[in-house]
């Protein structure tokens, strides 16, 4: 049976066509079989980008495993809202120790696993940005440095949400937070800080390195399939919106996440061994106005009158980001 | 067999024999020689399976072997001092998760300022953490105290330290009877976790308890705890058995059966302490010492009987509650039928000062005679003190206390008064 | 109980010399705790290592403050440190030197002590002959045995053996000999100018 290839203009969403598309084209959300590792009845907030790239992760990662995982979550949003005591959301064997722990807890597990000989099961470790690249960079960077055989997962939702929403090291500039208020002159966030986790799990030579967005889910799947055919230490940086923490319309996350990666202020990309191997190009480059206008977290920038020189500043970022891993380039970069 | 070798290189054949398969380091003195000797028997195979893992700090080592055990694996590392208090969250949680782990704690004081020799603060500071604390007074019983900690840790399901002094014992080359494998084996049988982390059987570790159930959860830790007390003995009456020595438990009275005078302390000064007894027992004093051997649980009950005929009990504590006095002392006063009027606080040994026999006898010369206080520093420079005290009471300015005493010490000239 | 403190400089291997001394006497059946200083120092700095001999278990704990025997592998430090510190009137005394007590100004403090009793060896040299570095410590434990006789030549050389690799062992071996010879001849000839 063959099939007439179809284009899709719907702008928000891009599930409707799976039903429509031959079975290995379909994302694993599509298929019946999913093990729905997530399950429903969580406490996750409408619109949740964690909750969706979390599912579309595990169930891919179940997937490429043959279901045997295991995972290590960092404390937050997503441990919180998955385990309910007694109630668990978790169709996977899964622990939580603490904030900071989990790419350690995962290079244990996966000693144990080593030790005992069962080389079919892997390790997922996963915490949201304050887990990965505050407060659990020191255990992270010791496991990327040792290269065990753990695929970590950052959710980014670019602060502490769990918490209440305050600044993490990956809140972007003028970003509003609880601790970066735009009060005065202040436009929010400062320039000039942060790290970008992407770059400096490269920087340690691991395996492999991606970046994905949940506006993007086959390439998220696509991306933790690729993972798992590789042996040691994998990351994998999903950019997850967050409708309470950075005030947009819940029905709003995917579009949001979009926006992110056609302004060039979320590269999308793969590099394995420390090189930049895949780009998902911008397919219509868009100012990042676009981007910030719909998000509370940004109002300050546009009231009257609106800080240009603080959205000049951002669309600097933007470009650089573009320029640096080549985001328009006529030809998607494969090696 | 008999050899004579160093604590470190002792408890870490004892570690092999007991079959770990996660062994997480990190280095920090005096716990390097333990970890150093297990990473080689590793390497060259003699210690397999197993994992070493070389981790980026401590708070990294004890969350990897939180990892291992949940997985199932027999799980080990070492620490001391700072380096104990750097990993103290995920103490906590090992703890709280019930993960049969056991931990050398080389008993170091903690900074500032910095100083690396013994004493009790860093293993006290944790002793509310959940894990069961064990003090070993020699070698031989810190090499089985070992043994008996990966038996009783996963028994109870509960995380274990083997708390030795650090250099005093982990440097100390001296006779021990090392096990062989097959009594080893016999006592110890292979880690058979109640829940683990498997694919076959997915379930949830570690999700957040609210008001509903966490009074309940801790309840039952503690009443785990207060059962090991019962427990703890009767491994040691087997570990007896199959070794022909008497280690562990829960207490070591010497010489207390007429005691006026009791000594209670924990760890290698007991030996010194009983050298110094058996020498006042000469001149016709009745005194004795009491060893507490498992520091958590309490044993309250052998605390009290041991202390049943003492008149006057003198807790000589390496560690210190800073703007109280002592830790050990609280816990015996508690557990002391008489007044706690009658038990006398000594704080001694911080930070490596040598106790001697002299100081001793001075000391307990002053409890027989009825003027010792009731907290006592032993062998204070209290000219340099008072001096300090003095001086400072007439300023309001904050700084180092270290810094701020060096020209009392007339070590040199201090820039800032 | 015997008490020996041995003094020396990081990197001489002062406490490996407390450590072969607790094998030596433990291979002969006695109870020994070997134990250092404790201290951070590093190489150069001195350094203070310690060994209790005895039939019984040793339960003591306390620094060695009055020794029976003081072992000084550097004489650079009999004018920094107070090594001969609590040393018992009828104690041992062997220091590394190729000189004489007269030349090391400690005739007349020594005199004190029982001539038979204090004796130099020339250990450093010793070990570079054999061994090729300035590894003096085999060779004043062997002369450590001859002064005072309380471990056999042969138990230094097991606890050697034991401890380092054949090479280095066997030089170290050859060293503690001739350390051995050297302090018997020179305690000959104390005996000698005694009965004389």
């Amino acid at each position: 049976m063959s099939y007439q290839p179809i284009r899709f203009y719907q702008t928000g969403t891009f599930t409707v066509g799976n039903r429509l598309l031959p079975d290995e084209q379909r994302s694993v959300q599509a298929n019946m079989r999913r093990t729905n590792s997530l399950n429903s009845g969580h406490r996750a907030c409408q619109g949740c980008g964690e909750a969706l790239g979390a599912r579309y992760t595990i169930d891919a990662a179940m997937e490429a495993t043959q279901r045997q995982l295991v995972a290590a979550n960092a404390t937050g949003c997503l441990e919180v809202f998955s385990t309910p005591y007694p109630e668990t959301s978790w169709q996977i064997p899964w622990i939580h120790s603490l904030f900071g722990n989990a790419a350690a807890v995962g290079t244990g597990i996966a000693a144990a696993l080593r030790v005992k000989g069962r080389h079919d099961v892997r390790v997922i470790a996963q915490g949201g940005d304050g887990g990965t690249t505050d407060i659990g960079f020191g255990c992270l960077s010791g496991m990327f440095e040792r290269n065990d055989d753990v695929l970590y997962i950052c959710y980014d939702n670019e602060g502490y949400m769990n918490t209440g929403v305050q600044r993490s090291s990956a809140t972007p500039p003028a970003a509003r937070t609880n601790t970066t208020m735009p009060l005065g002159q202040s436009a929010g966030n400062r320039f000039g800080q942060g790290k970008y986790l992407p770059a400096i799990a490269m920087a340690h030579d691991i395996p492999y390195v991606a970046t994905a967005t949940v506006a993007e889910l086959h390439d998220l799947e696509a991306k933790v399939r690729r993972a798992m055919e590789f042996r040691g230490a994998r990351y994998i940086h999903v950019f997850v919106p967050c409708p309470l923490g950075w005030g947009h319309d819940s029905a709003a996350t995917i579009r949001i996440a979009r926006l992110a990666k056609e302004t060039g202020l979320f590269p999308v990309f793969e590099a394995e061994g420390g090189r930049v191997t895949h780009v998902s190009r911008i397919k219509r480059k868009l100012p990042v106005e676009e981007y910030l206008r719909p998000q509370q977290r940004y109002a300050h920038l546009f009231r009257d009158p609106p800080r240009r020189d603080v959205i000049e500043r951002i669309q600097q970022l933007a470009d650089r980001n573009i320029l640096r891993y080549r985001l328009t380039d006529g030809v998607e970069r494969r090696a | 067999m008999l050899k004579q070798i160093e604590g470190s290189a002792a408890v870490a054949e004892a570690v092999a024999l007991c079959r770990p398969e996660v062994i997480c380091a990190y280095p920090i003195s005096p716990q390097t020689h333990i970890v150093e000797a297990l990473g080689r028997m590793v390497t060259d195979g003699r210690l397999a399976p197993c994992e070493f893992i070389n981790v980026e700090s401590e708070f990294a080592a004890m969350s990897v072997a939180i990892g291992a055990s949940a997985a199932g694996a027999r799980a080990y590392t070492a620490t001391a001092s700072q380096g104990l208090l750097f990993m103290a969250e995920a103490v906590y949680n090992a703890a709280g998760l019930g993960l049969p782990i056991v931990m050398t704690v080389a008993n170091r004081a903690i900074g500032a300022p910095i100083n690396i020799w013994n004493d009790h603060t860093d293993a006290l500071s944790q002793r509310d953490c959940g894990w069961i604390q064990l003090f070993a007074e020699d070698n031989q019983e810190a090499l089985d105290l070992h043994l008996q900690a990966f038996r009783l840790a996963e028994e109870l399901s509960l995380p274990v330290m083997v708390c030795m002094d650090g250099f005093i014992l982990t440097h100390a080359y001296e006779r021990v009877d090392l096990p062989t494998q097959q009594q080893v084996d016999a006592y110890l049988p292979p880690y058979l976790p109640r829940q683990v982390l498997d694919p076959a059987e997915p379930i949830s570790i570690g999700a957040m308890v609210g008001p509903e159930a966490f009074m309940e959860v801790r309840y039952l830790a503690h009443a785990k705890q207060r059962q090991a007390l019962d427990l703890i003995p009767s491994w040691a009456e087997e570990f007896r058995r199959i070794f022909g020595r008497d280690s562990g438990g829960l207490t070591h009275a010497y010489r207390v059966d007429d005691a006026e005078i009791v000594v209670v302390a924990l760890g290698s000064v007991l030996g010194t302490i009983k050298d110094t007894v058996d020498e006042m027992r000469t001149g016709g004093t009745r005194i004795g010492v009491l060893g507490i051997g498992c520091f958590r649980p309490w044993p309250t009950a052998a605390v009290r009987e041991a202390l049943q005929t003492a008149k006057r009990v003198v807790v000589l504590e390496k560690s210190l509650a800073v703007g109280l006095g002592g830790i050990v002392s609280n816990n015996v006063a508690a557990s002391y039928a008489g007044s706690p009027d009658r038990v006398h606080t000594v704080i001694a040994g911080l930070g490596g000062r040598a106790i001697t026999r002299q100081s001793l006898h001075r000391l307990l010369g002053q409890a027989v005679e009825g003027g010792l206080e009731p907290l006592t520093f032993l062998d204070l420079d209290h000219a340099l003190v008072e001096r300090v005290i003095a001086r400072e009471r007439g300023q309001r300015r904050s700084g180092p206390i270290a810094e701020g005493i060096l020209r009392d010490l007339g070590v040199v000239a201090a820039r800032a008064g | 109980m015997f008490e020996v403190r041995i003094h020396g400089r990081g990197g001489q291997g002062v406490v490996t010399a407390a450590e072969l001394l607790s094998v030596a006497a433990f291979r002969e059946g006695r109870h020994a705790q070997a134990f250092p200083s404790f201290g951070s120092e590093r190489t150069g700095a001195p350094v203070v290592a310690y060994c209790r001999i005895d039939d019984k278990p040793i339960r003591l704990r306390e620094p060695i403050m009055a020794p029976d025997a003081l072992l000084i592998q550097d004489p650079t430090l009999l004018h920094q440190v107070d090594v001969f510190s609590g040393l018992v009137p009828d104690g041992y005394v062997l220091i590394n030197t190729t000189r004489s007590l007269d030349e090391l100004g400690l005739a007349e403090f020594l005199g004190r002590f029982r001539r038979e009793r204090v004796c130099t060896v020339a250990a450093t040299e010793l070990a570079l002959a054999h061994v090729g570095r300035p590894v003096p410590n085999a060779a004043l434990l062997a002369g450590f045995a001859a002064i005072a006789g309380r471990i056999s030549l042969d138990s230094v050389e097991a606890a050697i053996r034991d401890r380092f690799p054949a090479k280095v062992a066997e030089a170290n071996v050859a060293a503690a000999r001739e350390a051995y010879r050297s302090v018997m001849r020179n305690m000959q000839e104390v005996a000698h100018a005694e009965a004389d």
